[in-house]
């Protein structure tokens, strides 16, 4: 009886192995564009707790942001029509390993293009110019990245360049990483740290939230944002691109920018 | 190495809280009751993640400040003791009461019949149970991971989101939560043995 118990067990142990080393080999097959024409909607990775960008409105149940439009228009000239699109929430953490296995066709969540990130992905062109900054609580001695030594408090998303950049800044700092900016944010009104860092674009939507918090200093980095899709795709990159262009030229994409931003773009 | 010190201080702890509630619950004073309950059902019968969030975002608003760690640790602590204190109860439970008439007619006081008579053989009792709760207590100290705790999940969520190796970084971490839990479960096997042969 006792073998028997062993076999079984190796047996489970194999299929497991098999699973996992199966899951790693086949990435990248379906979700061209072929196939999203095929299918009739665009799946697309967004994120739901960044105000400004891509928020959740409890209430509603609507995803609104500028990342939302963005990708809205996008559907609208690959499918020709807006209303024929998924959103899925992403996180920092999530988005690269959505992408990949398939559950996603592109990412337009806050994402930064990074020499390193283009080696697991595609980007688009630049679709949104942000730069990092620093949140802080009103009247704090922090007022820009000169005030922050290796013992401030600084806060930020598992995933995010920001983390990299501030420890390239400041050698030595500590960054408290959570799992997404909401729960950095709260902790940060707790008091559990002294400075929030992540690209203003993202910060000014977390001030306009709770106005006894302020974004502080110039922006410190430059941080162009990118639409990602899965390596491989060159014509879905290319239809982006050209999307992106014409709405860059017909004058929709300084509405959206100015809808949400508040402002015309700078060239 | 965050993750061995809070599942060292979170065993200590629990064992403690969990032993103390555990009397209070068989004690006859109805106060002591009472509240060895309401602690028992409120910890037990809310997520770990909850508990944790009361000690690191819910305390401030108290002027109680504690990082990560602290108050994922003592959250860790709380909510096992509420698993603990019924695996110990349901021990003591288990002895004999005429355990109890006896030491009591030779003359010792409560609080000495419970240390020296019945406690020593209601842990020995639900040994299995206990090592169930601390091998989970070892696993969920990954919540700190939620509360930038430093802990080994901490580290594994940013390795794999720095590398985007994500299937190999989580197997990696698996495999050092198994370094930690399958000693336990092996230690708690020889010291049931080893228990048993002294009855």
């Amino acid at each position: 009886m006792k073998k028997h118990w062993k076999m079984i067990s190796l047996g489970m142990a194999v299929c497991l192995a098999m699973t996992v080393l199966a899951g790693c080999g086949d990435k990248k097959e379906e979700g061209g564009l072929g196939a999203i024409k095929d299918r009739g909607k665009l799946v697309v990775g967004v994120k739901f707790d960044t105000k400004l960008f891509g928020l959740k409105d409890p209430a509603s149940g609507n995803v609104e942001g500028f990342d939302i439009d963005i990708s809205k228009q996008l559907a609208k000239r690959i499918l020709g029509d807006e209303s024929k699109i998924e959103f899925k929430e992403v996180t920092s953490k999530t988005r690269i390993p959505m992408l990949n296995n398939g559950e996603i066709d592109m990412v337009v969540a806050t994402m930064t293009i990074t020499e390193e990130r283009k080696k697991e992905v595609d980007f688009s062109d630049v679709y949104f110019q942000a730069g990092q900054s620093l949140l802080v609580k009103k009247g704090s001695p922090i007022q820009g990245i000169e005030d922050v030594t290796k013992d401030t408090k600084v806060m930020s998303s598992k995933g995010a360049t920001s983390v990299k950049n501030i420890k390239e800044q400041i050698p030595g700092i500590t960054v408290l990483e959570f799992d997404n900016y909401q729960d950095a944010f709260s902790a940060l009104k707790a008091g559990q740290g002294d400075a929030l860092t992540t690209d203003d674009a993202i910060l000014y939507g977390m001030a306009a939230q709770d106005p006894n918090y302020e974004v502080v200093g110039k922006p410190f980095t430059d941080e162009p944002y990118g639409i990602a899709i899965r390596k491989g795709n060159s014509d879905l990159v290319q239809a982006v691109n050209d999307a992106l262009k014409e709405m860059h030229e017909n004058g929709e994409y300084d509405a959206i920018y100015e809808k949400w931003i508040g402002k015309k773009p700078s060239e | 190495m965050n993750t061995i010190y809070a599942s060292l201080l979170g065993l200590a702890g629990s064992f403690i809280l969990g032993t103390i509630i555990a009397v209070f619950r068989i004690t006859g004073s109805k106060p002591l009751n009472w509240f060895g309950t309401a602690y028992v059902e409120f910890f037990r019968n809310i997520p770990l993640l909850l508990v944790v969030f009361l000690f690191y975002l819910g305390l401030p608003s108290l002027g109680v400040t504690l990082n990560g760690f602290v108050s994922g640790t003592m959250g860790l602590a709380v909510y096992t003791s509420s698993f603990i204190a019924e695996a110990i109860r349901a021990g003591i439970m288990a002895v004999p009461p005429g355990q109890t008439e006896a030491a009591r007619s030779s003359g010792l006081s409560y609080v000495q019949t419970m240390i020296h008579v019945i406690l020593p053989q209601a842990i020995k009792l639900v040994i299995p149970p206990l090592s169930n709760q601390f091998i989970n207590l070892v696993k969920n100290s990954s919540i700190l991971s939620i509360v930038a705790g430093f802990d080994l999940m901490y580290y594994g969520d940013v390795i794999a989101t720095d590398t985007f190796d994500t299937i190999n970084t989580y197997l990696f971490v698996a495999m050092f939560y198994l370094i930690l839990t399958l000693p336990l479960s092996y230690g708690s096997r020889v010291l049931e043995r080893k228990l048993a042969r002294h009855d």
